[in-house]
């Protein structure tokens, strides 16, 4: 089976991301950029799956500019075979994203999609659902464990009443969740030889995919600043600002 | 020209530190302690940097090393160079000069030690021969097939852990226009050979935990077979493959500059003193300015020296250069970096006191500031000399 492994290039998760002066988005220009958090775990775990022998091909993929490619060697670097670059410098949005993995999945033929449940930019959490939607798979979101048997996959999700443990047939889209592994750093021969592994680059017109923002962003800001609490003197007092002041309880 | 750094780069860069935060960090405050390495966490280190291909990095690929070049190397060194040296050094890099070694040599000595099976040290300085390293009295005199050797070396470091050293010893002399001149030899002498003796050294200011030793040789015999390199020329082979340690003692003194400037950055940020953060008073931020300053021109000479040693253009006097630089930097920014933090920078609790204690030794080991500042400026008086 060959696992097919989204990537995403975003502004590093220990930056302070700033928004712009003029409101149209954050600030990116000279700011350390990595891959998404959630992307990497997914990166590893398909190649923990190709180490434990249920998986052949690990192939990662990307939308965006071309310095997105850093992305895709850190793949590789940390096992992935191959690379497929979608190049754009267009915006894009979940849809896009989405429609642009479907091409694609047609193309290659994957048995199944691993990616991170969002992207720590946007928080979108929207790709895999949309791109399982899309391809009529079955969906698994958000898990914390994925195991493959046969022509199904186990999965654990994490859910606000706690784990859901699910069999999806395949083939299926599986967006990772923070607590399925650590992800590896790469090792140094690892690094010299991802240098080798072959890389396509391709376009959304050669997908033959329409990838025209369908959302107007009209203003980027900070969130406002949370006012700070109030330590209050004993239980009763507390009992009566939720009843009465938050009126969380009745 | 570009000073961009490729996708090889930055993978190199995050995976030495990563590996470095995770491996080496949170051992430092214990060796601090104990001026201790022990010998189980060193052997963890040196395990891990195995399985990552860090150890052995400066070796070629084709002996089992890493195969980086110098810019990369560079890089690697400087994120090692953030952390406790006797920590970073569990990952090795073993002598350069070790290439030399031919027929046996390379399955007695060269592949073990790139394996980390066996661990090198290397000893020129005596008591009476330190910059003036040739004035050496340690000597090795032919017998038959065999040499037999009597001196002192001292301020060897980690001879205590060693399996072999790397001896330079006097094995004659030859008159020259300016006078007689010392013949040296380089040998391969293992660790328990009769005559042989590694002793404690002295107490060093600067990184604890690892330590230098006093070297006694007495009649001690070894064959003719453990001669590094050519006979008689044991500076030619350490020209040909030690310029490059210096660039490596710069390095690190840039990754140890740069993580005492974060501290200090932060500080100044977030530290609040008559009502607002001490960085918002320029008597602070133009301390950080100029810190930035100094540790970027440092690194620019270092890895320009390390990019023009890939290129095959580097000399003597880049290395040099970026030696004084980097090492005279780190004693500035590491001392500045203290006086942001006050008291706190004085404390165990943070690693600026022992990168402060640290920065010491980097003028002086590998040719003090004044050797390397006489390397340049020979090279720069040579042309008008008659
Ligand atoms: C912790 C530590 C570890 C070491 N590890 C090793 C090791 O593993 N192997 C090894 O072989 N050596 C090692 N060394 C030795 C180191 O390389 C020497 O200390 C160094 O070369 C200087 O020699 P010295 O200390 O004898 O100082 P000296 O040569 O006595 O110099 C004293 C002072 O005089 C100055 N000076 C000397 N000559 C001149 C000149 N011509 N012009 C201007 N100024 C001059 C020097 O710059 C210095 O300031 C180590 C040293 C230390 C401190």
């Amino acid at each position: 089976m060959k696992v097919l492994v989204p990537v995403k290039r975003v502004i590093d998760a220990n930056i302070k991301v700033r928004v712009k002066a003029d409101n149209s988005g954050v600030e990116t220009a000279n700011v350390k950029m990595a891959m998404n958090p959630f992307c990497e775990i997914a990166v590893e775990e398909a190649v923990r799956m190709k180490e434990a022998g249920t998986v052949e091909e690990v192939i990662a993929v990307t939308a965006g500019p071309s310095q997105c490619q850093e992305s895709l060697r850190t793949a590789l670097a940390m096992g992935a075979d191959r690379a497929i670059m979608i190049e754009t410098d267009e915006v894009l949005e979940p849809l896009g994203v989405a429609k642009l993995l479907k091409a694609v999945v047609d193309n290659e033929g994957p048995g199944m999609v691993i990616m991170g449940k969002q992207a720590i930019d946007g928080d979108n959490n929207q790709t895999g659902q949309m791109l399982s939607a899309l391809l009529g798979w079955s969906q698994g979101a958000f898990t914390s464990k994925i195991e493959v048997a046969g022509d199904s996959v186990n999965i654990v999700r994490e859910v606000d009443a706690g784990l859901q443990s699910l069999t999806l047939k395949m083939p299926a889209v599986v967006t990772v969740d923070l607590r399925l592994n650590e992800p590896r750093y790469a090792s140094l021969p690892n690094i010299m030889k991802a240098k080798k592994k072959p890389m396509d680059t391709t376009t959304p017109a050669d997908l033959g995919v329409d990838i025209t923002p369908r959302v107007n962003v009209i203003s980027v800001g900070e969130p406002p600043a949370r006012e700070a609490g109030v330590i209050v003197p004993d239980v009763a007092t507390l009992v009566d600002k939720l009843r009465n002041e938050a009126k969380v309880i009745s | 020209m570009d000073f961009g750094l490729n996708d090889e780069h930055r993978m190199i860069v995050e995976s030495v530190r990563s590996f470095v935060e995770e491996e080496l960090y949170p051992h430092e405050e214990e060796v601090e302690a104990t001026d201790h390495a022990r010998p189980e966490l060193i052997e963890q280190i040196k395990q891990k940097s195995l399985e990552m291909g860090f150890y052995a990095a400066n070796m070629p690929e084709s002996l089992g090393g890493g195969g980086l070049d110098t810019v990369s190397l560079t890089l690697l060194e400087r994120e090692l160079g953030r952390a406790s040296f006797a920590l970073q050094y569990a990952v090795a890099r073993p002598s350069n000069i070790l290439q030399a070694c031919t027929g046996d040599q390379i399955e007695n000595y060269l592949l073990p030690t790139i394996r980390g099976e066996k661990v090198d040290c290397l000893a020129m300085t005596e008591p009476g021969a330190g910059s003036d390293v040739r004035s050496m009295k340690c000597k090795a005199e032919k017998d038959g097939d065999d040499y037999v050797i009597n001196g002192i070396k001292h301020f060897i470091s980690h001879a205590d852990v060693a399996d072999y050293v790397i001896l330079f010893a006097a094995t004659g002399e030859e008159e020259t226009p300016r006078g007689p001149k010392k013949l040296i030899t380089t040998f391969l002498v293992d660790m328990g050979t009769p005559g042989f003796e590694v002793k404690t050294g002295y107490k060093s200011v600067s990184h604890r935990g690892y330590h230098n030793s006093v070297l006694e040789f007495d009649n001690c015999r070894v064959p003719a077979s453990q001669v590094l390199g050519e006979a008689d020329h044991g500076f030619d082979v350490a020209n040909e493959w030690l310029g490059a340690t210096r660039l490596s003692v710069a390095a690190m003194c840039v990754g140890r500059a740069q993580r005492a400037f974060e501290i200090a950055t932060e500080w100044a940020a977030t530290r609040v003193q008559f009502g607002k953060p001490i960085g918002k008073n320029q008597g602070v931020s133009f301390k950080l300015a100029d810190m930035a300053i100094d540790i970027e021109a440092a690194e620019l000479l270092t890895l320009k020296a390390a990019w023009k040693l890939d290129q095959g253009t580097a000399v003597d006097q880049d290395f040099a250069m970026a030696k004084v630089a980097a090492t005279e930097m780190l004693a500035r920014v590491s001392d500045e970096a203290i006086q942001i933090l006050g008291g706190m920078g004085l404390m165990a609790d943070l690693p600026l006191e022992r990168i402060w204690r640290d920065a010491r030794v980097e003028r002086i080991w590998d040719g003090t500031s004044e050797i390397q500042r006489h390397i340049i400026s020979r090279s720069l008086l040579r042309p008008f000399e008659s």
